[in-house]
């Protein structure tokens, strides 16, 4: 009995190709928006998520703020000490300042930024080496005048030269040997090219940039079996107490977890995924009722159809089908369109606005289901009204 | 015992509305079809001859009285079970011819062996078989709007055939033809029930009721008069 209905309902379909295609289009649009919208939100949370491991993971950034006297007391090289000998579970804590520079090299020169750094900072914020070297612990400790460059340093100022390793420039008016060449690490966003950075001993740049002791934020990498939250509330009352400040006092520093960045991210996108696939579900609903309306005109029309069929012996139940599966029949053709026009889409608009396309076989399938309950939904009422015919009056009809 | 009447009618009432609106259209009908029978059905307008054929064709349930089809109680039966009736035992021919449009002569044709489970190559073979019957065959993948009035209404005629119906009913089949194509329709309808179909024909022309064999005259929802067709009078005279 479903087979024939099927039948029929090609049958059906094939007449009347252009109206069928009609009727479906507010399914084959809806099914692909939604698709379209759940697999750019993902292909930008995948997008985020990667930018947010460039952070490093499991790790906190502590950096000072703005105190109640309006001013901001930097952290030193004690307080990377304090950090490191009393709170449980670190792994490694680095201090890192950074300031603008202007390189030469070769009569050319290029604004980039200096950062001091360390071998742990490095190994905390996952930076590979690419070629060369890293610091020996001599360099680290007598703050030795090398350095290890960026891939749009060494793009920019090295391009002619076969290798940078070996070559000396200058950083305003330090003179530097460039060791080594630092692994592309991605952006973290808000415009700056972490590629563009030229790293050096962290006790060179606070002696010949800084000029002081301080640094400007420090790296803390713990390992990833202990509590986050236990850990943030053990460096905040070290750092309280290591900075003195008085019960009721504000916090004049701030720490920040990449884990924690990395779950408000990723919940803030999918929310808003959420929220505009239902906006464009909403379109697969009105997709549905245009298949409504499409089956009561076809009902309407086709009404001596119908008495023909039930004189000829056909029961109620099986004109029902037939109309139910005609509607059945549309939205999952309408779904199947739907879904391969969302992938066009989708992958196209990830390729265009530089998102990793990323392949949701659940929301396929979902969209796929919804437009075939959409066409039982919305085909049922014709397909009864079909079936409730008599077919005295539907032989009749004109 | 004999075989029981194809079709009988015993004082078949139908009323249409309620209250003071009602309407009688059938006043206590008595009718017995038997099997090989050509029955004529003439009458004037709202003499009762439609709702009659609608009974006969279970399509319509009498308002009181008995219809018996092969000795079996109509009435009684449930609106899926009279479906299944009309698909095994009868075959409908309509004044309009009915059928389906954009769809060729022999898709119409296959029509009820659709209900009837029967696979695609069964129904192409009958419905070719059923067209070749009414001398259609080659004409089988065309369309209605392809097909002349007579054409189709052999089309429609095949359609009726193909189930081997018992009893074939046809209301007005000439109603949309012109007297040629009528006449034409009506010796293939005399050929069909000396191949055995019981024929029921409701029609308002006498020359067309000259081709049954009986002929049925009603007025205001009552048989007037049942008579032996002029046809089959001369049939019988020659005979003798």
């Amino acid at each position: 009995m479903l087979g024939t209905s099927l039948m029929l309902a090609f049958r059906e379909i094939r007449r009347h190709l252009m109206r069928s295609f009609l009727t479906t289009l507010g399914i084959i649009i809806g099914v692909s928006a939604v698709i379209t919208m759940v697999t750019l939100g993902r292909g930008v949370t995948a997008d985020i998520e990667e930018q947010i491991s460039s952070l490093g993971s499991n790790m906190f950034f502590v950096f000072p703020i703005t105190g109640e006297r309006g001013q901001i007391r930097p952290f030193d090289e004690r307080d990377v000490d304090a950090v490191r000998e009393q709170i449980a579970g670190v792994k490694s804590v680095a201090g890192q300042i950074d300031q603008s520079v202007t390189a030469i090299y070769n009569g050319q020169d290029w604004d980039t930024k200096v950062e001091g750094v360390s071998r742990a900072f490095m190994d905390a914020r996952g930076i590979e080496i690419d070629q060369g070297r890293l610091f020996t612990d001599e360099e680290e400790s007598a703050g030795a005048n090398v350095c290890i460059v960026g891939p749009t340093v060494v793009e920019e100022m090295f391009g002619a030269v076969a290798s940078p390793l070996g070559e000396r420039m200058r950083l305003d008016n330090v003179s530097c040997q460039v060791i080594g060449v630092f692994a592309s690490r991605g952006n973290v966003g808000g415009g700056g090219d972490d590629d563009n950075s030229v790293f050096m001993p962290l006790t060179n740049v606070q002696r010949r940039f800084a000029g002081s002791n301080n640094i400007g934020y420090m790296a803390v990498s713990y390992d990833s079996g202990y509590d986050n939250t236990a850990m943030i509330d053990a460096l905040v009352s070290l750092l309280r107490e290591r900075r003195v400040l008085l019960e009721g006092q504000a916090n004049d520093f701030d720490i920040v977890d990449t884990a924690e960045i990395n779950e408000t991210v990723s919940s803030t996108v999918g929310t808003m995924t959420v929220m505009v696939a239902a906006i464009a579900a909403i379109s697969l609903v009105v997709g549905g009722v245009g298949i409504m309306n499409i089956m009561l005109v076809s009902v309407t029309e086709r009404t001596r159809e119908i008495g023909i069929r039930l004189a000829i012996g056909a029961l109620a139940r099986e004109v029902r089908l037939q109309f139910l599966t005609e509607a059945v029949v549309l939205c999952c053709f309408g779904g199947l369109v739907g879904i391969v026009l969302g992938f066009v889409f989708s992958v196209s608009l990830s390729a265009a606005l530089g998102f990793p396309f990323v392949f949701d076989p659940f929301i396929n399938v979902l969209s796929f289901v919804i437009s075939a309950l959409i066409g039982v939904m919305f085909g049922y009422f014709p397909a009864r009204r079909a079936s409730q015919l008599d077919p005295i009056e539907a032989l009749r009809h004109e | 015992m004999s075989e029981p009447p194809i079709i009988e009618l015993r004082g078949i009432t139908k009323t249409f509305g309620e209250g003071a609106a009602a309407f009688q259209a059938l006043k206590g009908v008595d009718l017995v079809v038997e099997r090989g029978d050509f029955l004529a059905v003439m009458g004037p307008s709202g003499s009762g001859k439609s709702t009659t054929m609608n009974i006969l064709g279970c399509l319509d349930q009498p308002s009181g009285g008995v219809f018996k089809f092969l000795g079996h109680e109509v009435q009684s039966l449930s609106k899926d079970q009279r479906s299944l009736l009309r698909r095994r035992y009868l075959g409908f021919v309509f004044q309009g011819f009915n059928l389906l449009a954009r769809t060729t002569a022999a898709e119409n044709v296959e029509l009820p062996l659709i209900y009837r489970g029967a696979t695609r190559t069964e129904r192409r073979d009958a419905a070719l078989r059923a067209l070749d019957r009414v001398g259609l065959l080659p004409w089988a993948d065309h369309t209605p709007a392809e097909l002349s009035g007579g054409q189709q209404q052999r089309v429609a005629i095949a359609r009726a055939l193909v189930t081997d119906p018992e009893v074939l009913l046809a209301d007005e089949p000439t109603g949309n033809l012109d007297s040629e194509r009528s006449v034409e329709i009506m010796k293939f309808m005399a050929e069909l029930n000396d191949q055995g179909i019981t024929v029921l024909m409701v029609t308002h022309e006498p020359e067309m009721a000259d081709y049954a064999k009986t002929v049925v005259h009603f007025k205001d929802g009552l048989v007037e008069r049942s008579e032996q067709s002029e046809r089959l009078a001369l049939k019988q005279g020659a005979q003798g």
